[in-house]
């Protein structure tokens, strides 16, 4: 799926600029407890309209980074699209029946820790695959919550 | 506008020149209305200036971060480019096993390092270079392995080949088996006799997906050459040629569908074919067939494994030595409390083509502790339960993947 696609497949038949999201102190330090590694960007780059916000991240399951569209709409997951999955095993993630239980699915904070507020089941033989989704779809709901989309969401 | 500030301000001058003796001139006043103007024509100026300074800063810091974050900041970009599509990984393993009936024993028993690279969108590379048991050489127990090395070719949207060295598709373990992913210190002894995992093998594999959660892999690859005779004659596991100088007079032929179409869910069958599974060694052709079939199952803390595989060989070598059917299956279901702890239960039975004399049968339980998901600790216990009642063995083990 390329960005186009999934631009459209977020905010059908609009055309949005570019947001930005920079990443100061606090934020990277945020950032990499919930991908658990060093998170060098400068800054994010999402789209934004009323209260939903679409990103795009990478992250390496096994072997080799899967490209993962997150749309959040009010706080909550409204899609998640695998535009790129390029690992040699666990391509199942890429399915509806997979991604489809992300639905809905909020942010919670527990002992400090920013994770999903509901379970996900695995796909066996695709174990990294799916904890690589797990934290993307963590970061996509906590960079929403400091966009101005989301206080508009709450205002 | 000019003329009416104007009027205005002549307008009321009378008053003005009345209440106060020293008032401006009308003449001051119109020069100080013009000087008045030029500034303000002068900031309205500088202010459009800021304004594209403004714009510039901005595309300016947008380019800026751009470079930084594709890396083309750096001094060398053809190494970070490298870099990007390079990746780096691996998994290790310590036993301790406290055996019955023998030594205690500690053991490095794997180390193994990931290397892959993207070539390109659509052809990438995969290695797995593996120590086993810490120390190798002349009277040393440890082995270097190459246990994967291969090419990958994405052909068509959803099918790829891939040419070289690779994990045969055959049982649960024997393509994930980073210690982090299953049960138990030691690996199964089912996945590790009867199929026999680790296994790889040299040779081109297409895999694909026909629907959504159903994938098939073909290979055609190195196969099994099969000791007749010695210690371990008939033994399957003993059969390995790992791809060093392996004898490929007989080649072999595998092929598996699986479906995960419900998360959590795994179901596969595998099937393989060798024309002859000694490499030519048996008195006559040792036709081999081997069946497997297995269902894996998570979800919340629930977890279940089952695993059946079965090896019809022909000839009359496997006959006489009752090594002509050779089969193993297990059920291991499991529970994990929360995300670190889980407990587990496994009972197995297979069979070993150099010792057909005995049955082997085991029931192995214990826990898993995940100290962050990559990480785990291990406790079990084996218990021997068959005629080939050996190898009792209370088992302590640290894992982990990265």
């Amino acid at each position: 799926m390329s960005v186009e696609e999934f631009h459209q497949k977020a905010f059908p038949g609009q055309e949005l600029k570019w947001q930005t999201l920079w990443v100061g102190k606090e934020l990277r330090a945020e950032i990499e407890k919930i991908m658990h590694r060093k998170f060098p960007n400068l800054r994010i780059r999402y789209w934004g309209e009323g209260a939903k916000t679409a990103w795009m991240f990478e992250e390496i399951g096994k072997e080799l980074p899967i490209t993962v569209g997150v749309v959040v709409n009010a706080g909550a997951i409204e899609q998640v699209q695998i535009m790129e999955y390029r690992e040699s095993r666990g391509g199942e993630v890429r399915y509806p029946f997979f991604t489809s239980q992300f639905s809905d699915v909020r942010l919670e904070q527990k002992k400090s820790k920013w994770q999903l507020d509901k379970h996900i089941d695995g796909i066996t033989g695709a174990t990294l695959s799916v904890r690589a989704l797990k934290k993307v779809t963590t970061l996509a709901l906590y960079c929403h919550q400091h966009t101005e989309f989301a206080q508009l969401a709450s205002e | 506008m000019k003329k009416i500030v104007l009027s205005a301000v002549i307008g009321a001058m009378p008053f003005v020149a009345n209440a106060q003796d020293k008032a401006p001139s009308v003449e001051e006043m119109w020069q100080l209305i013009q000087a008045q103007q030029a500034e303000i024509s002068k900031l309205k100026q500088q202010l459009n200036t800021t304004s594209v300074k403004v714009e510039s800063l901005d595309v300016k810091v947008e380019a800026t971060a751009e470079a930084v974050d594709s890396g083309a900041a750096f001094a060398d970009n053809s190494l970070a480019a490298w870099a990007q599509k390079t990746s780096l990984g691996g998994y290790a393993e310590h036993h301790f096993n406290h055996f019955e009936d023998g030594d205690d024993q500690i053991d490095a028993h794997r180390y193994v390092l990931y290397i892959a690279h993207q070539f390109s969108d659509d052809i990438r590379f995969f290695s797995e270079f593996e120590l086993e048991h810490g120390v190798t050489g002349e009277g040393e127990p440890g082995e270097v392995e190459l246990e994967q090395a291969y090419i990958q070719w994405d052909f068509h949207k959803n099918h790829s080949v891939q040419f070289g060295q690779f994990l045969i598709p055959v049982g649960i373990i024997n393509e994930t088996h980073e210690p982090d992913t299953f049960y138990g210190t030691e690996r199964n002894r089912v996945e590790s006799e009867v199929l026999p995992a680790t296994w790889w093998e040299t040779g081109i594999q297409l895999i694909g997906e026909v629907a959504p959660g159903l994938t098939y892999n073909a290979a055609i690859h190195s196969g099994l050459e099969v000791p007749v005779d010695g210690g371990s004659a008939f033994r399957i596991r003993s059969g390995r040629q790992k791809s060093a100088e392996a004898n490929a007079e007989d080649l072999a032929f595998t092929g598996r569908l699986k479906y995960t179409g419900v998360p959590g869910l795994e179901v596969a069958t595998s099937f393989q074919y060798q024309q002859e599974i000694t490499q030519g060694a048996a008195a006559d052709d040792a036709g081999a067939f081997l069946t497997t079939a297995h269902v894996a199952y998570q979800s919340e803390g629930f977890g279940f494994r089952a695993l059946w595989a079965g090896w019809d060989i022909d000839g009359d070598d496997f006959e006489d030595a009752d090594a002509d059917s050779l089969e193993g299956w297990y059920i291991e279901p499991s529970y994990k409390i929360n995300s670190k702890l889980g407990f587990f239960v496994r009972y197995s039975e297979w069979d070993r083509g150099n010792r057909t004399d005995r049955d082997f049968e085991a029931y192995d339980y214990g826990l898993n502790y995940w100290l962050y998901p990559t990480v785990v600790l291990k406790a079990d216990y084996t218990d021997s339960v068959g005629e080939g009642d050996e190898a009792d063995a209370f088992n302590l083990g640290v894992g982990w993947s990265f």
